[in-house]
């Protein structure tokens, strides 16, 4: 596949898996988080881990929508989508997060709510369009990257002036969440957590740009590699943090130049200023509340705000004390770290969000990395015997 | 006039406009005229103009295998095929994985009442035609109607039946460590056509469905590799994934394959690239996946690859020992992962 597997070549990867052991010191240990879901998955599904020394570490971090969305956001999407005349169209990551007492949106399909899976925000803007007796709810959830589409729906509604569609707004912010991340406890005080650097988000910094980021490589002295979704994107931001923390830098790069500016895509931006607004504060799933996190609509279009037009609430609820997905989403656990990993929660039956998403990190090392936990374990064994 | 002693004229049934409606499904005369000029006439042979609700057929000695299977596909028509050759060849491919001849099918109809005869007449033809090149003729039947709204145009049943050749004994339990796993050709192409056509998803592609009866390859590799195929599965719904994990867990054995053995077309790369879907959980219609015995298994692959669908065969991995009974494939890009079975649906109604 063109201009594909270029960011797939395996000899390409060798080499620089070679200069990456050649340069990293064998007595500093590296730590470094990818911020995204999409770094994760394809951390997992290409094996990069193997491609790294025992001294490079990956720490996978909250950038999965569908992972850090409150179990209480989902609760209230099933009891909008339970009334009467509502329509709720959905991306598919979300029809089986698991929301409070079992409940998910698959689950209330099947007890009869008239919930759709889309493929777009345009998807739904049809819907509306072409049932017009429907009240039809999109359920908008993600970065940067998917707020601009959701925008334009919205544009599009305004001009065709369609009474009968709305959002429910979930859209969150990348940098409050790094923020939060690097002042947290177990990244400033306790030290639970090391990161070293962060692998910066690919398709998010092509709406945002790269200097939002200026501001965690200054105040924190983290150095930040924008980077590309392809393995050998990843596996080249790596061995440029690993060198700006031999060389004691700590500074923004971007290694995705085909396609992040520094400043982003203006255009996007404007358009997502001219509906979206700052709110003062969001819950995230496993990071708590965090200021200035999402976005809601503007007042001037709170008839298009799902939340305001059916005065929707969202319930306190809790996540099941064993999930250990809020540690997981801060970096401070690995998947294999859960009681309830592989055993009670599978991606078949998940329990914690993490679970769910292809880019939640429970759900990319239960499906592609799994047979490493059991082959350490296997090698425990060996070196047991041994001794 | 004396109405008792006329003639009521036969009207032809409309195939080019007409619609089935709740009487085609009634057991009436209308139902006798829809059988007779769509199923009949499509699947022609001499048990059916028998008129018999049952068919009667010699069996030779030894053992039989019978099987039987819906198709619910969405759209009924895709790139490369409809419902119809799913139909045909689906049951004709299950009866062949065993290493079986297959013999004889029976079909059944489930038709939603507003349905236009025109499809039916179209998906019955498609029928008649696959049975006949596969040379397993359809020789019993049965058509329900259903109230619009209650299915989804139509919905098809096939079983078969089919006799074993003398020594083979395929087990789901059979493979074994140090056995060669052989691919008939390359993945996706059947979940990729379908896709292609969904409401919605629609994209344009090139990619046909790979819809096919696979019992005359299986024919040539049973021909010469007689006890040493441990065992054959179709890979279709959740792709050569499942398949292998099925076969894994079934045998309490791992496998350990390459990503960069598996044939696979740019323009199903391409869209399951788009699509976010992983080509290795996609359905095939028209391959098989066989566990030779390593001895065996360079004949085996030479014979796949001397017919028509078997010209893109190769050897993907191997069986390996593993209590875990994980499917381990070595990517492209150097690093080892897991291939699991898909989490949940891909795409529901794919066959």
């Amino acid at each position: 596949m063109k201009y594909i597997d270029e960011y797939r070549d395996g000899k390409l990867a060798k080499n620089i898996a070679r200069q990456i052991a050649h340069e990293a010191r064998p007595e500093i240990s590296y730590h470094f988080m990818e911020f995204c879901g999409g770094h994760t998955h394809a951390i997992s599904r290409y094996g990069l881990e193997d491609l790294l020394p025992d001294n490079v570490r990956m720490i996978h971090g909250p950038g999965c929508p569908v992972c850090v969305l409150p179990i209480g956001r989902i609760d209230a999407a099933i009891a909008l989508a339970m009334r009467p005349g509502i329509t709720l169209c959905t991306y598919g990551d979300l029809m089986r997060v698991p929301g409070s007492r079992g409940a998910s949106l698959l689950k209330a399909k099947a007890g009869g709510a008239d919930i759709r899976m889309v493929y777009s925000t345009l998807d739904a803007l049809r819907i509306a369009e072409a049932e017009p007796d429907r009240e039809v709810v999109f359920f908008a959830i993600g970065f940067e990257t998917t707020t601009p589409p959701t925008a334009l729906a919205l544009r599009a509604a305004v001009k065709k002036d369609l009474k009968n569609f709305s959002i429910f707004c979930n859209h969150v912010l990348t940098p409050a969440a790094i923020q939060n991340i690097l002042e947290s406890p177990d990244v400033r005080k306790l030290g639970t957590v090391k990161i070293d650097g962060f692998i910066g988000p690919a398709h998010v910094s092509t709406v945002i740009g790269t200097e939002p980021y200026d501001f965690f490589a200054e105040e924190f002295q983290k150095p930040v590699v924008v980077a590309g979704f392809e393995p050998l994107d990843v596996i080249q931001a790596i061995l440029m943090l690993v060198r700006q923390i031999n060389e004691g830098r700590h500074e923004v790069e971007n290694q995705y130049i085909r396609a992040v500016t520094a400043q982003g895509n203006l255009k996007a931006q404007a358009e997502v200023a001219e509906f979206f607004e700052l709110r003062d504060s969001f819950e995230w799933r496993g990071l708590g509340e965090v200021p200035y996190g999402a976005l809601r609509l503007r007042p001037q279009y709170s008839h298009f705000d799902a939340e305001k037009r059916f005065s929707m609430e969202t319930p306190k609820a809790h996540d099941n004390p064993a999930c250990e997905c809020g540690a997981i989403l801060r970096g401070v656990k690995h998947p294999a770290d859960c009681k309830l990993f592989g055993t009670v929660c599978t991606p078949d039956n998940p329990m914690g969000s993490c679970m769910v998403s292809s880019e939640g990190a429970c759900a990319a090392h239960w499906t592609y990395g799994r047979f490493r936990e059991h082959a350490k374990s296997r090698n425990r064994k060996i070196e047991g015997a041994v001794a | 006039m004396n109405v008792a002693l006329t003639t009521p004229v036969k009207r032809k049934l409309d195939i080019k406009n007409g619609r089935v409606d709740m009487s085609h499904g009634a057991g009436g005369r209308t139902m006798g005229q829809l059988i007779e000029d769509i199923f009949h006439k499509a699947f022609d042979n001499d048990w059916l103009r028998a008129g018999n609700d049952q068919s009667a057929f010699a069996v030779p000695a030894g053992r039989m295998v019978m099987t039987t299977d819906g198709y619910v596909v969405s759209p009924l028509f895709f790139p490369g095929g409809n419902i119809g050759s799913l139909a045909v060849h689906g049951t004709i491919n299950d009866i062949a994985m065993s290493g079986a001849r297959p013999l004889y099918l029976s079909a059944s109809f489930i038709i939603e009442e507003g349905f236009p005869l025109s499809d039916l007449d179209r998906i019955a033809k498609t029928m008649g035609d696959a049975s006949r090149e596969a040379g397993v003729p359809i020789i019993t039947g049965d058509t329900k109607v259903v109230e619009r709204g209650k299915a989804d145009g139509v919905f098809i049943s096939t079983a078969g039946v089919g006799i074993l050749p003398e020594n083979i004994d395929m087990r789901s339990n059979a493979a074994q460590p140090g056995d060669i796993a052989i691919l008939s050709g390359t993945i996706g192409d059947h979940g990729v056509a379908v896709m292609s056509k969904r409401e919605n998803l629609e994209f344009e592609t090139d990619i046909l469905s790979d819809t096919a009866s696979l019992h005359t390859l299986v024919a040539a590799m049973v021909n010469v590799g007689g006890s040493a195929i441990r065992l054959m599965r179709d890979p279709t719904r959740g792709g050569i994934a499942a398949t292998l994990n099925e076969i894994a867990h079934q045998s309490a054995v791992g496998f350990r394959i390459r990503e960069d053995s598996i044939p696979l077309k740019p323009g199903v790369e391409g869209a399951c690239e788009f699509l976010g879907l992983d080509p290795l959980n996609v359905a095939n219609e028209g391959k098989l996946v066989a566990v030779v015995a390593p001895e065996m298994a360079d004949t085996v692959l030479v014979a796949m690859r001397e017919h028509p669908l078997g010209q893109d065969a190769a050897i993907i991995g191997q069986v390996v020992e593993d209590t875990h009974c994980f499917v381990q494939m070595e990517t492209s890009f150097g690093g080892g992962r897991i291939v699991d079975w898909l989490s949940g649906e891909q795409l529901p109604r794919i066959c």
